[in-house]
């Protein structure tokens, strides 16, 4: 098990090597010179040059690179050029709001799919079946700024039973935060959650007709057990599976989010970032973004295991 | 009634709904066994041997229902019974053995939890204490090593040892009935003699009664005091092993036992395999079931379906025995 986990890490390398070539190339595929963009009126030559010089523009490109990677591996990921405030600060500032958001998000989509799913398993062609099947088409069908400008509009403007916008800090005041970011999360979370349902249902559907569960009646075992103890584990391994793949989603689908609800996140300022033009921001969001996601799909990866045994971890 | 059997089938007739139409996969099966008894059920796929069983345990598909006759286990009703009730007898009065040890196993959870989990939901006991259990009766079954096979899953087992697991989750409770349905078809030689072995040994020594059903006629011959052979849903023969080898008297049983391979057959003497293929269980052709294969048919065959009655010392379904002719070719 450590042996594994230690060479998915050794293999995450050439990956993250990858990522970060792609990440520091931001810079030098997007348009128009960053030091254009930090000087405003005063354009002289020399001032660009001497702008190119403090960024380490005129280096070769490989040079660029090996100084920039150095820096970020010690924690220096620049400094923003709109703000002059430090990368790395200004992330870690913006990373506990995304956090919560992507985490509740996760929770609120797989605490109503596999539930839902199993339920239209077992009881196919019934009304909540059928319901469920509809608010999943819906839910895919919805992009989800326009799910959270309807939540906005119905419980918050005018039901007035979630606030609008605004974020408290979860370990300041759990339950105001929670009611903060439900309606962030559930607008996040609800495409998500229409997948899993889909998933949970189909794979539940599977397994029902397999062998082990019919070994699992003639045992005496009641419908209950055989359904959440002998078929649910099973089934959700594919499930497993596509909520790794949701991770990007989520990380992606925040930034819309996050704009709608006006939602202190890295996502925002990913946004804010791009329209200022400012690269090195930008590229510390990529960055983490990145990151995370390839440590996401190790877990998923561990789950995975620990879900079916036949995966060998040796 | 003076004398009750343990397990006493009436009239038993189960339907399949299929896309292509209802099928009666059980129809009118008559049959009974007595404790400590040991009865084969034979007959090709799709003769209703495997749909029989399960209609005894009430686990047939979703499609499947009984439309007809009655079930009676120790004297009580099985249709009769909640679903609740039949789960209490279901692993621990009555217990049952699948085909393939490969796919009966559940693939995530390890074999000691799987066959000591009967006492867990009957008798409520800890987990440690059905762990010991099924490592006990790890060992009655004879695999080796028990205390650690206990904590393998399935995946880690080879097909002999994991029907082995599957007999000793069957026969945690000492269920006083043993459906065994193909329990050898899917595995080695070898390993189908050990397998039997085991089954014949347990009988003998707890006395459960044990229901074989197989399509191998050596099995039978081997293991079992009885026996049914079924054809398109009927039995079409019923009667002491020994009887039914020595003189068949339906048509089917006497062209099975023809088509197997004997030692003490003359050299070079081919085998005969039973013309035709299985019957179309949707559409079943009128009279005798068997007719269009049976090398002894005679006019009123395709007219009138036979009754299974009294022909010597069985019972078969078959209007030419039933007239005294003797089956030979």
């Amino acid at each position: 098990m450590t042996t594994y986990v230690l060479r998915r890490l050794v293999l995450m390398v050439p990956v993250a090597f990858l990522v970060t070539v792609g990440v520091f190339m931001l810079i030098h595929l997007t348009p128009g010179d960053p030091a254009l963009i930090i000087l405003g009126e005063d354009r002289s030559p020399q001032a660009i040059a001497q702008i190119h010089q403090e960024l380490g523009l005129d280096k070769p490109l490989y040079v660029q690179y090996v100084i920039w990677i150095d820096n970020v591996v010690h924690g220096d990921w620049g400094r923003s050029i709109t703000t002059h405030e430090p990368v790395a600060g200004a992330i870690t500032e913006r990373l506990p709001a995304t956090i919560e958001l992507g985490v509740v998000a996760l929770i609120w989509s797989l605490l109503v799919a596999i539930p839902l799913g199993t339920v239209a398993a077992v009881r196919r062609g019934s009304v909540v079946d059928k319901l469920a099947t509809g608010i999943a088409v819906a839910g895919v069908s919805v992009p989800n700024f326009f799910i959270g400008i309807v939540l906005i509009f119905v419980l918050s403007v005018s039901a007035r039973l979630f606030p609008f916008g605004g974020y408290v800090p979860f370990f300041q005041d759990p339950w105001e935060s929670l009611r903060h970011v439900a309606l962030p999360a559930i607008a996040l979370g609800t495409a998500g959650t229409a997948i899993n349902m889909r998933f949970t249902r189909s794979s539940m559907i599977e397994v029902l007709g397999l062998d082990y569960i019919r070994t699992a009646r003639a045992k005496g075992a009641s419908w209950r057990r055989v359904v959440f103890i002998h078929a649910l584990k099973n089934a959700l391994i594919p499930v497993v599976t596509i909520v790794g793949l949701q991770i990007g989603g989520i990380i992606e689908g925040a930034v819309v989010t996050e704009t709608v609800f006006t939602w202190p996140g890295v996502g925002r300022l990913a946004v804010e970032s791009i329209f200022n033009r400012d690269y090195t921001v930008v590229q510390g969001v990529v960055l983490l973004a990145a990151f995370s996601y390839m440590v996401a799909n190790l877990v998923v990866d561990l789950v995975y295991g620990w879900l079916d045994p036949r995966i060998s971890y040796a | 009634m003076a004398f009750s059997h343990l397990l006493e089938l009436e009239n038993v007739h189960t339907e399949l709904s299929l896309a292509e139409g209802t099928l009666r996969a059980v129809d009118g099966v008559s049959l009974t066994i007595d404790a400590g008894e040991t009865l084969g059920i034979v007959g090709e796929s799709g003769s209703g041997k495997s749909m029989t069983a399960l209609s005894i345990m009430r686990l047939l598909p979703r499609s499947g229902r009984i439309v007809e006759g009655s079930i009676r286990f120790k004297d009580r009703v099985l249709s009769d019974l909640s679903e609740d009730e039949m789960e209490a007898i279901r692993g621990t009065e009555m217990a049952m053995i699948f085909q393939d040890p490969m796919t009966s196993l559940n693939p995530v959870y390890r074999t000691g939890w799987q066959v000591g989990e009967p006492l867990r939901i009957h008798r409520h006991v800890r987990s440690g204490e059905a762990i010991a259990t099924a490592t006990d009766l790890f060992q009655q079954v004879g695999i080796p090593d028990a205390r650690s096979r206990v904590r393998h899953f399935p995946h880690m087992l080879s097909g002999g040892m994991r029907q082995r697991a599957m007999i000793a989750m069957g026969l945690s409770m000492s269920p006083s009935l043993l459906i065994a349905d193909e329990p050898t078809t899917a595995l080695d030689v070898t390993i189908q003699a050990q397998i039997l072995d085991l089954l014949r040994r347990l009988n003998r020594e707890y006395g459960t009664a044990t229901i074989l059903i197989t399509h191998n006629l050596g099995v039978v011959a081997g293991m079992c005091d009885r026996v049914i052979v079924m054809y398109a849903g009927r039995i079409v023969e019923q009667g002491r092993t020994e009887d039914v080898f020595s003189h068949p008297e339906h048509p089917y049983t006497w062209s099975l036992l023809r088509s197997i391979p004997r030692l003490d057959a003359e050299p070079h003497e081919p085998l005969t395999p039973i013309e035709g293929s299985p019957p179309d269980m949707v559409h079943l052709p009128a009279g005798c079931k068997f007719q269009p294969r049976c090398p002894f048919a005679v006019a009123r065959c395709s007219r009138e379906e036979p009754s299974l009655l009294q022909v010597r010392d069985q019972l078969a379904r078959c209007w030419v025995t039933q007239a005294g002719t003797e089956l030979n070719a």
